[in-house]
């Protein structure tokens, strides 16, 4: 029989997980507790310890550490630590010291893990609290900041904006009003614009650079229309994005003011002394490091250092969507070298081109160990006998060299080397056409690929053109969109996988899920439906998401429903990839259940429900009428 | 009084056993008792403490025993044990407004001879700490001779004593005293707030008893060292 523990109990019955528990049971926990005191400054637990207890502060402060020394939480009185560690083999993955002279409970093991066999409730709290963590952390830490906000943070103002019949005087004149280092210049959208887009849209910025190297030193007549010394059609950035993608963009094209637009209209500038303030990521100069390489040797060298990347990506927490942006922002630049490298090597192209990054690239969720999609979008001028030789070295070369450096060639054949990928804007838009009008299996089969597209060289405005053009078509096409619905069905979730995995508790089950062809993709394919539905032009699947959930044809209640989903798969993937570069094994997308922790197995067996029922609603949306 | 550094308490240990008569005691003496020379990390400690009627060891009584078996590193209250005794004379009403132990609670306890096996099985091999040394060692030495015509004798840490070191000593101090500045409360409650350690209620012999337990663990962590050897702070 146990003494009553007054004093313990009580305290507990205040804090959760505890208060909902009956209070026989908190009594219980209390009368097997143990107790010790730590001193301001003193490590409770060291990386790697062994742990055997949940630990609960009573008094004092804690403070969690990661592996690298940084700061991950500061927790207090009625703070739980230590569940993580007992979930995972018992050894301490984030370090503990008291901040403040701290007095700790300390509930033993075997009483933790019969809590959460018992109480659904403890178990969910113990387990989700490190979710929880993560969140409140991310919005605590500084160091954090530049993975975690979004672009729109780091504006400290409305942009400034100039009409482009503006004189350079004018411009000059209300620069100096304004107190501002670069001006955008606007333009009223033609007869001609798409119905989508904004009435007046940036055709260029001007800056106190330009003010300097292109008016003052040549001395030019300060009555010069302001569209003479301007920068044309400036690189910009969508609000949407986050203000590490804004780091990389200045970096790569070297930038000192990027305007950020909202549905193309600018909502601010964003200059480099924004960014600076921020704490550098040392991965984010990796993209800087490919722009300065000078062959496919020196590039591929590099390789190492993108795995890297990721993995300290991974445990910096950043989200799927970071991770997979900050992959395909890199993945870019090898394509970007390269195609500069091919251009020194082969001349100037005789006609112009935009190079087409395929697939995952272009829906920026490329992750370790994905390989080439990739098409040229030639000019109608395009003459195979005058030019054919060129594209096809051009296309040869890049991806020859995108498989050196480890993006392996494409099995499925589609990539620019591949004579039938190689065509005019015309002809891109016939075959889209096509495949539009006519969505027979074998068009479909590759819609999943073709239908997100991104130009990353050259003449990028192409694919942007392209992309509206397969929208507003495939937008009309309700026979279209309803074959695209049935293809999306083709990939069913492993549920019956768990099913069995359930029954068989030996951990004889040698099957693995690839998490790829059986989440995350048939995810995308039915997110990617949904999105031409409503006619997005959104690229990515949460930002696709955004767009299916505004125009509001999911049933109500459930929108978050598919981006926790996908966020939890694509998660599990990620960290699956980032332990296979850890412990030095071959990179891939099958994970063994008897590698995913209980709290990864029921939550994933969730994830796949949750595809399952929403490909059944898409299923209902889209009945299939046969001709 | 046995209060002082200078004991033996290994040697005294053995010889009490052997002159001992009442078995339980005997026991108690022949699990012996740590040398002085022994690290505080290695220490097995058991915190102690009675709730009486009164004061004085004399005429007062024992009502109630808290213990809990700890060391520098855990205080394993799976392992602590709390006892109500029925007082052999009446229980005077104003002590019951302290601890609130009712004549009611006790009618049904038993006396201390009943269960004295078991506290000193509790106590046997172990340092018992205690928070202001003069009421546990003194009481139980009192209760012992009245049933078993034998006293009893054993070290103890003191965490009032070592608080007192801390703040009753000394130039300082005394410089404080004599000007008539108020001085650091060493009442438990005053002492544990000094370590950041929370409040617990008072006057409960197993919660109080934990309390003292936390006290010298923190004293321990501030003030000495894990290889300060068990003579250092025991008297």
């Amino acid at each position: 029989m146990h003494a009553e523990q007054i004093e313990v109990a009580g305290f507990l019955k205040q804090y959760p997980p505890f208060d909902s528990l009956p209070d026989e049971v908190v009594d219980d926990i209390a009368c097997q507790a143990e107790i010790s005191y730590y001193r301001s400054g003193h490590d409770i637990y060291q990386f790697g310890d062994e742990i055997h207890d949940l630990c609960v502060i009573r008094s004092g402060a804690v403070e969690i550490y990661r592996r690298n020394g940084d700061l991950y939480n500061r927790l207090s009185e009625g703070d739980l630590f230590g569940q993580l560690g007992l979930l995972m083999n018992n050894k301490i993955r984030l370090p503990a010291r008291a901040l403040e002279d701290s007095l700790i409970y300390f509930i033993p093991e075997a009483l933790f893990t019969e809590l959460c066999d018992r109480f659904d409730a403890f178990a969910y709290f113990v387990e989700m609290d490190d979710n929880r963590l993560r969140q409140a952390i991310s919005s605590k830490q500084e160091s954090n900041d530049l993975m975690a906000s979004k672009v729109t943070r780091l504006i400290s103002r409305d942009p400034v904006c100039l009409d482009a019949s503006a004189t350079i005087r004018h411009a000059a004149q209300y620069m100096t009003a304004e107190g501002v280092s670069s001006i955008l210049i606007m333009q009223a959208a033609g007869s001609n614009r798409e119905d989508d887009e904004p009435e007046q849209s940036v055709v260029g910025i001007l800056t106190d650079r330009d003010l300097r190297s292109r008016v003052v030193a040549p001395g030019l007549d300060l009555d010069t229309p302001v569209t003479e010394v301007m920068t044309a059609e400036p690189v910009t950035l969508d609000e949407d994005a986050y203000a590490f993608e804004a780091m990389l963009t200045m970096l790569r094209f070297n930038l000192h003011h990027l305007p950020i637009l909202e549905n193309g209209c600018p909502v601010g500038v964003l200059a480099t002394s924004d960014i600076v303030r921020y704490e550098s990521q040392s991965s984010l100069y990796l993209v800087s490091n490919i722009m300065r390489q000078t062959s496919v040797e020196e590039l591929a060298q590099l390789q190492p250092q993108i795995s890297a990347c990721f993995v300290r990506m991974v445990n910096e927490d950043a989200n799927s969507h970071m991770i997979g942006s900050a992959m395909s922002v890199i993945g870019r630049c090898f394509k970007q070298r390269l195609l500069e490298l091919a251009e020194e090597q082969l001349g100037a192209p005789p006609i112009r081109y935009c190079f087409l990054a395929l697939g995952s690239m272009a829906r920026d969720e490329q992750l370790l160990m994905t390989d080439q999609d990739n098409a040229l979008i030639l000019d109608n001028s395009f003459d195979a006998e005058k030019h054919g030789a060129y594209f096809e070295a051009l296309a040869k070369f890049v991806s020859d060299g995108l498989n050196t450096c480890g993006y392996v060639y494409c099995s499925g054949n589609i990539m620019a080397t591949n004579p039938e990928w190689r065509k005019t804007r015309q002809e891109w838009e016939a075959i889209f056409a096509d495949w539009v009008e006519n969505p027979d299996p074998e068009a479909l089969l590759n819609c999943s690929i073709f239908f997100d597209l991104d130009g990353v060289f050259g003449k990028t405005k192409w694919a942007d053109q392209l992309n509206t053009f397969i929208v507003r078509k495939a937008k009309r096409s309700p026979r279209f969109l309803a074959s695209l619905a049935r293809n999306a069905l083709s990939r069913t979730p492993p549920l019956g996988f768990f099913k069995g995995f359930v029954m068989e508790k030996d951990g004889q089950h040698r099957n693995s899920i690839n998490l790829k062809r059986r989440g995350t993709a048939p995810l995308s394919d039915l997110i990617r439906v949904h999105a031409m539905a409503v006619g997005s032009r959104a690229q990515n699947s949460f930002e696709r998401l955004d767009d299916v959930v505004k125009a509001g044809i999911l049933p109500a209640g459930r929108e978050n429903d598919l981006r926790d989903a996908m966020e939890f798969i694509a998660m599990v993937r990620i960290r699956h990839q980032a332990l296979d570069v850890e412990t030095d094994r071959d990179v891939d997308n099958s994970v063994e259940p008897e590698n995913l922790t209980d709290f990864e197995r029921r939550n994933l067996k969730e994830a796949f429900q949750v595809l399952s029922n929403s490909q059944r609603f898409l299923k209902f949306r889209y009945p299939y009428t046969r001709k | 009084m046995t209060d002082s550094i200078a004991v033996n308490w290994p040697e005294l240990f053995q010889e009490q056993a052997l002159t001992t008569q009442d078995e339980r005691l005997r026991a108690f003496y022949e699990h012996g008792t740590v040398a002085g020379n022994t690290p505080l990390s290695d220490v097995p400690f058991v915190s102690l403490d009675f709730e009486t009627t009164g004061l004085d060891a004399g005429s007062d009584e024992i009502i109630s025993i808290g213990l809990v078996p700890f060391d520098l590193n855990r205080i394993r209250l799976r392992e602590a044990r709390h006892w109500l005794l029925k007082p052999r004379s009446a229980m005077k009403d104003e002590s019951i407004v302290i601890h609130g132990i009712t004549h009611t609670e006790l009618n049904d306890a038993p006396d201390l001879n009943r269960v004295l096996g078991q506290v000193l099985e509790a106590i046997a091999g172990r340092i018992v700490v205690v928070h202001y040394r003069y009421i546990e060692r003194e009481f139980l030495n009192a209760a012992l001779k009245k049933r078993i015509n034998e006293g009893i004798s054993f070290p103890v840490v003191d965490t009032m004593q070592l608080e007192a070191m801390l703040y009753r000593q000394g130039v300082a101090n005394t410089l404080k005293r004599l000007i008539g500045k108020k001085q650091e409360s060493i009442r438990l409650g005053d002492s544990r707030s000094r370590y950041n350690l929370p409040h617990y209620g008072q006057h409960h012999a197993l919660t109080d008893a934990i309390s003292t337990a936390e006290l010298l663990q923190a004293q321990i962590r501030h003030r000495y060292s894990e290889i300060t050897p068990l003579s250092h702070i025991w008297v």
